[in-house]
């Protein structure tokens, strides 16, 4: 393998784990900003041990997304030096807002957080918890800011052999910005939402703490509910902007090869990229590609693979297999979700959904992570799409170097994540704290 | 004055701001088996530096943000050039954040020595690469004209970048212990005390050591010659430690204060001699990264200088409110909270 190779790999695998842990804090974080302001208004112990409890795991997966997120930035100009050479003027200026306005905030105010629950007022450890939230949620913005430029560059000419700046306003309000960003965090709400569903319905199923984790559960399935409508629609927005934008990616999310109108849906089928054609094609629905990717035109034409030269094509199968079950995992929570809203109220008549709850837990996981391949995969070959090749992009760096770095990370993360997985488990099995002694701690000091 | 020499002052200020800050938590890090005898006196250790590690930690984010944003250039040509040793600082990194979160959540003795002796190792050879790197960057390192490194991690391990390791971890040792002695009351309040007393005189010989070898083995003094103003800075370095001297173990706020005025002389020291490159070529001068030839467009230094001079402001208010907040003596009843470390 080659620099290039490795490098390709060694970014896929830092912000492979670099998604595991942030998507729960990006929605979690909300959950128990909502359920400390409740603490606030009601003054029920209850919303207090629920932020205390999904707290530890929260602040687990904080520690972890921080530590793990410092590589990715670094790694533009360790591994992808020509890059951040050419895109530097636009690109740059964008992480470093990120880091200012956004890390700033939550990493100071999760040691206000954590410490200070005894030296400020509820009032001010409730807003705490929403500037955590929010301060992870605006960091999401200014990175998928950052990554929708490379997808749709916006507000840039090229000038001195480097893309520079014109326009700022555009690069931030870009369509293509807005809904990565939206369609990015909802799902990780979704995640956030799943995750709170399947351990409480773990301990309902056990008739552990069952007042606790019946409202974990409901605030959570509101969340996920919501959530879920809204990922759908914004994953349908941003399918209209891939067609505009990404004719090539849309192509291979769908494996079509040939240009045409009224282009069809294909449910079953399998693709071949050597022949350029797809095998076991079953129940086409014909016009609906056309409908999606537009505003509902069937006579809207959209470009097949074969319209754009080989080597301008990203890899097919990946592409086309991650997007189809993203898009299949998807609909299942938006089921899921409806179905646990109608049965909100007696939960525990229905052991049989609640024991699904537990099995959907690492399901968005996987969701999110296949929406990634889909959307960096299929910029592929470009590194800024139409712009930038990837190969153009990579540094000059001793093979061997980037071989122990690239080992070194995997092993490091690969630990990583197996503790971190474990000690979610630990925690949650274990469950929220007694609640006499939350309350005799209290009568003590 | 230029807006790109405005922008080197301001990264010179954001890495100043690291030292300082992460500085003392790599110091404690790195004291950690010297003054930590018991459980309990490790646990006060982390504790201390618990609510701000993260929050002074982006403070390098940022000024690696920085860097990109307005010296693409640099930030290009340094982080590829020092590809391994960089990999080792994020190791480091890594390893000092997650041994403070995982090591609570286990009782085991085991458990909790693996993770005191990660933060350790994590702690201390984090502050030496970071004097490593930057005693390179003040010398120069072999980058040709397409920027690329004629060399490797050992070209970094070369007689005056291990000076400059052994001053910083020397130095934010100290620190450490200064910060460590805010937080502190009894035993430990005292082995802290002793201890930067000891690392004073370690981090003096440093000192001293480190600018006869500027002298002798770089050409950082000959910014200094054209303009002798500039030696004011390593005078406020010294005059940071004599001050430093003065008050250990009488006030400990100061004393910590005047230690992180020492840290940031020293950082502006090094970058006042080789201004105006950013990353000089031990190669050829015309190979060097400057603050001209690695620079954003006006534009772009214009909107980030409008970014920072309101949101930096802001951030630095609601850290001084953090540690005004949260820099009380540590007792039990701190250890007993059900979130701490």
């Amino acid at each position: 393998m080659d620099v290039l190779m490795l490098s390709r790999l060694q970014f896929a695998a830092t912000t492979f784990f670099h998604f595991l842990f942030v998507p729960l804090t990006l929605g979690l974080g909300i959950l128990m900003a909502v359920m400390e302001t409740q603490y606030v208004r009601t003054g029920q112990a209850i919303y207090k041990r629920m932020v205390k409890f999904w707290g530890k795991i929260f602040l687990l997966n904080f520690a972890l997304g921080v530590v793990t997120g410092i590589p990715l930035e670094f790694q533009f100009g360790t591994n992808w030096s020509r890059y951040s050479e050419f895109v530097g003027d636009v690109f740059g200026s964008i992480l470093a807002i990120e880091a200012s306005v956004a890390f700033f905030l939550e990493s100071t105010f999760i040691g206000i957080w954590i410490f200070a629950w005894d030296r400020i007022s509820p009032r001010f450890h409730a807003a705490c918890m929403w500037f955590i939230a929010i301060g992870t949620n605006i960091s999401a913005f200014w990175i998928l800011v950052a990554n929708a430029w490379m997808q749709n560059p916006v507000g840039y000419t090229v000038r001195n052999g480097r893309a520079e700046l014109v326009d700022f306003g555009a690069v931030v309000t870009s369509q293509s910005a807005i809904l990565e960003f939206m369609h990015t965090v909802l799902g990780s709400y979704i995640l956030a939402a799943f995750l709170v569903m399947g351990i409480s319905a773990w301990h309902l199923l056990r008739k552990n703490e069952v007042e606790f984790f019946t409202k974990s559960f409901q605030y959570a399935l509101i969340f996920g509910l919501f959530a879920s409508v809204l990922t759908a629609g914004t994953g349908h927005l941003s399918g209209i902007k891939v067609h505009e934008t990404q004719p090539a990616k849309l192509a291979a999310m769908e494996a079509l090869w040939e240009t045409t109108d009224y282009a069809p849906m294909t449910l079953i089928m399998w693709p071949d990229p050597e022949n350029e054609t797809n095998h076991w094609e079953f129940l086409e629905i014909p016009g609906l590609l056309s409908i999606l990717a537009s505003e509902g035109d069937p006579s809207t034409v959209v470009r097949g693979l074969k319209d754009f030269p080989p080597e301008d094509r990203p890899p097919v199968t990946l592409t086309w297999l991650s997007f189809r079950i993203m898009v299949g995992l998807g609909t299942l929570f938006l089921i899921v979700s409806v179905i646990g809203w109608i049965w909100r109220r007696n939960l525990r008549n229905h052991p049989r959904f609640l024991k699904l709850m537990i099995w959907m837990i690492p399901l968005p996981y996987l969701a999110l992570e296949l929406g990634w391949i889909v959307t960096e995969v299929g910029r592929q070959p470009w590194i800024v799409y139409g712009l930038m090749r990837t190969r153009d992009a990579v540094s000059t760096v001793p093979l061997p170097d980037v071989w122990v770095s690239f080992v070194g990370f995997i092993l490091v993360y690969g630990l990583l994540g197996i503790l971190d997985f474990a000690l979610i488990y630990r925690i949650a099995k274990r469950g929220p704290e007694p609640a006499q002694e939350l309350e005799s701690a209290a009568v003590e000091k | 004055m230029d807006l790109q020499t405005i922008w080197f002052i301001l990264w010179g200020v954001l890495w100043a701001a690291f030292f300082i800050l992460d500085g003392f938590d790599l110091g404690i890090g790195a004291l950690l088996p010297f003054l930590g005898k018991t459980d309990r006196d490790r646990r006060m250790m982390l504790n201390a530096m618990g609510p701000f590690w993260d929050g002074n930690e982006v403070w390098l984010i940022t000024a690696g943000g920085v860097t990109f944003a307005a010296f693409p250039g640099t930030y290009a040509t340094l982080f590829s050039a020092m590809y391994s040793a960089l990999m080792l600082v994020l190791l480091c990194l890594i390893f000092r954040g997650v041994a403070m979160e995982f090591r609570s959540k286990g009782n085991s003795d085991r458990w909790r020595a693996f993770w005191d002796k990660a933060l350790f190792l994590a702690s201390s050879t984090g502050a030496l690469l970071f004097g490593v790197a930057f005693f390179n960057i003040f010398k120069g390192i072999p980058i040709d004209g397409d920027g690329v490194m004629q060399g490797n991690l050992f070209t970094l391990i070369n007689p005056y970048g291990l000076i400059g390791g052994l001053l910083f971890l020397t130095l934010f040792s100290m620190h450490g212990s200064l910060y460590l002695a805010i937080r502190t009351t009894g035993d430990l309040y005292q082995r802290a005390v002793n201890t930067a007393k000891t690392l004073w005189i370690a981090s003096l010989v440093m000192v001293v050591v480190a600018v006869a070898a500027s002298a002798m083995m770089t050409r950082l003094f000959a910014n200094y010659m054209t303009t002798p103003a500039l030696f004011l800075i390593p005078l406020l370095a010294v005059a940071g430690l004599g001050l430093c001297r003065m008050w250990i173990g009488k006030n400990d706020w100061r004393a910590w204060g005047a230690s992180a005025v020492s840290i940031a002389a020293l950082t502006f020291y090094g970058l006042a001699g080789i201004y105006p490159a950013m990353l000089p070529s031990s190669l050829d001068d015309s190979f060097s990264r400057t603050i001209s030839n690695a620079s954003s467009t006006p534009l772009t230094l214009k909107i980030m200088l409008g970014v920072v001079l309101v949101v930096i402001p802001i951030v630095i208010a609601y850290q001084f409110f953090a540690y005004k907040l949260l820099s009380h003596k540590l007792d039990e009843n701190d250890l007993r909270s059900d979130h701490a470390y």
